[in-house]
């Protein structure tokens, strides 16, 4: 299945993953992750043809409930565990940076 | 009064001394909190203690027996959490930079329920970082060391709670199993070690890893305190959609009723000898055992074990990479120091790399490349197909069998830093994971001991029954409990018999 991982693909991995990686580091999971899908390409040997993939051991149904006013966090309590609060607000950078504001 | 120290002795008993009056719950968490000051410096089992929470909760315990009422069954039970489940008091870490200061607005179901019981958290207790690994080497606060050789891991994901109860710094401690991290262990530190069918407990306040996998359970000194905190923890959640409505019959009513016509399966893919000669042995004499008790011992086939690491290692790491998503650096937990000129993504990606470990880092990865366009197919999808062929295996063998008999790990605990290839680590869940993928209950109990580099180290045996069958479950184990003696050992740790 997979062909030999690349630094480049681990740095579009890490990428998309939301990860900063060093280039120390970029080799160092670039070979233990191609080690690891090397051991997961073993599952190619099985025939699944026709199988129903299965993403939950429990046969589960959506729960339904009533839509009852209950007790909640306080918004001070929630703010007060953000990094950055400014009043009522929790501080981000822009998000689209400099050159798209 | 009884010959074992408190700390060792199995916590029902020490409840019961409590309501009686015979001890008082204060007595109880200081001898506790002296243990772990004593001993804990070399172990490195807790991330933090609650000395005057403790204390404090002991005395409004003793104070309610004296005025006649009762506090529960867990009456004054010094109890230990793992740092990856809530408390709306001290930290939730998680073994994580990233949460290192965290403090949670709410505590987990399932600790509630056994505090309105009774019982006392006194402690988080360290463990790999996110509950991803097996050593207990991946936290962020220091590894922990393994009470019966200081120079081999604890086993993980939950190997500080494991430590701890081992040691007898408490009596019993919670732990969580995404595939092992409860039983693997457990069996390192010769103690019981209880992961519940998938839907039996409230995963509420449990840091969340594989959302599909993780189950909440507990390490004991014995199967009864295994069962007695699995019944008072289970039960539907409004919180939890997951946790199941299905009934369950009270397991300690019949625990001690051998089961008539046992059936007990022994795959054939358990015993090879791939395994450690010495666990193959113990586990061979706990077939033994069985036999003895009048069980029929059933050789089956489970040809997919030898798949089960990689389908864990697509499933785990995809869940886990979409769960860890949430760590934003924005409402809760590390942020990055930023630099003028830094855009959203640059502060996610820098508060991320700065506040997770290598292991959490290459989970994440791992699991973004397997959701990924071009890759879904070939890895994700494959997996989830095969879940389905994992769990059809399983259930053809609890057709006809009311347990499956092996090894919970291939080989006893390895040293500290014996297993620094991903790989090599993930390799050794290969008979845990596999009851994650498929979701039914199991446990591990001391078994023996196997002979590595001139030690003795414990090494547990896994029994495992179908979905939402704990009571066979505990049944089965507390058989084997009462006719052998090895979960009555106890590591050589200084000041043991103080």
């Amino acid at each position: 299945m997979s062909e030999v991982l690349s630094e480049q693909a681990v740095r579009q991995v890490a990428k998309l993953a939301r990860l900063r990686l060093t280039d120390e580091q970029v080799r160092i999971y670039r070979r233990q992750l191609e080690e690891v899908l090397g051991h997961l390409d073993t599952l190619g040997r099985i025939d699944v043809d026709g199988i129903e993939p299965m993403a939950h051991p429990l046969a589960l149904t959506n729960h339904l409930q009533d839509d009852v006013v209950g007790p909640s966090l306080l918004p001070a309590t929630l703010l007060g565990m953000a990094p950055a609060v400014e009043d009522a607000w929790m501080v981000a950078p822009k998000v689209m940076g400099e050159e798209g504001s | 009064m009884d010959a074992t120290p408190p700390p060792f002795e199995p916590m029902h008993r020490l409840a019961d001394a409590v309501r009686r009056k015979a001890r008082s719950a204060e007595e109880l968490v200081r001898g506790c909190l002296d243990r772990i000051s004593t001993l804990d410096g070399g172990l490195g089992s807790f991330r933090e203690v609650y000395e005057q929470r403790g204390i404090e909760r002991a005395r409004a315990i003793d104070a309610a027996i004296a005025a006649g009422e009762d506090p529960g069954p867990l009456a004054g039970v010094p109890l230990a959490v793992k740092d990856v489940l809530a408390t709306d008091f001290g930290r939730t870490s998680a073994g994580s930079r990233f949460l290192e200061d965290y403090r949670s607005p709410f505590t987990a179901t399932a600790v509630q329920r056994l505090e309105n019981a009774g019982a006392i958290v006194i402690g988080k207790t360290n463990c790999d970082e996110f509950a991803m690994g097996s050593s207990t080497e991946h936290c962020a606060f220091g590894a922990v060391r393994n009470p019966w050789d200081m120079n081999r891991v604890p086993g993980g994901s939950s190997g500080g709670s494991a430590a701890a109860v081992a040691a007898g710094l408490v009596p019993a401690a919670l732990g969580s199993d995404t595939g092992g991290s409860i039983r693997q262990p457990a069996s390192f530190c010769n103690i019981v070690g209880l992961k519940p069918s998938y839907g039996r407990i409230s995963r509420w306040g449990l840091i969340a890893f594989g959302s599909s996998l993780d189950q909440i359970g507990c390490l004991t000194r014995s199967v009864q305190d295994a069962a007695l905190l699995f019944m008072l923890m289970s039960g539907p959640d409004g919180r939890d959609s997951t946790c199941a409505d299905i009934h369950l019959n009270n397991p300690l009513e019949r625990l001690d009723e051998p089961i008539d016509g046992l059936r007990v399966a022994v795959p054939r893919q358990y015993l090879d000898d791939r395994n450690d000669p010495g666990v193959n042995e113990v586990i061979n004499a706990a077939i033994d055992v069985y036999r003895g008790l009048g069980a029929e011992i059933v050789p089956v086939e489970l040809p997919l074990t030898d798949y089960a690491v990689a389908t864990y290692y697509i499933i785990a790491p995809a869940e886990a990479s979409a769960n860890l998503a949430r760590y934003d650096g924005i409402r809760y937990g590390r942020r990055a120091t930023m630099s003028p000129g830094d855009d959203l993504s640059a502060l996610y990606a820098a508060s991320r790399s700065e506040g997770f470990g290598a292991e959490v880092q290459r989970r994440i990865m791992l699991g973004t490349y397997v959701l990924s366009a071009g890759y879904y197919d070939a890895y994700y999808r494959r997996a989830m197909q095969i879940r389905r062929l994992i769990k059809g295996e399983f259930d053809a063998v609890f057709e006809s069998c009311h347990a499956i008999l092996g090894p919970v790990a291939p080989k006893p605990a390895f040293p500290l830093g014996a297993r620094p290839d991903p790989l090599s680590m993930y390799l050794g869940d290969v008979f845990t994971a596999i009851t994650n993928i498929a979701g039914h209950c199991a446990m591990s109990i001391p078994a023996g001991f196997a002979a590595c580099d001139g030690r003795d180290l414990p090494v547990g045996l896994h029994l495992q029954a179908k979905a939402f069958d704990e009571g066979t479950l505990l049944r089965a184990a507390r058989m084997f409990e009462a006719a052998t003696d090895d979960h009555g050992r106890m590591p050589p740790v200084p000041g043991r018999d103080a």
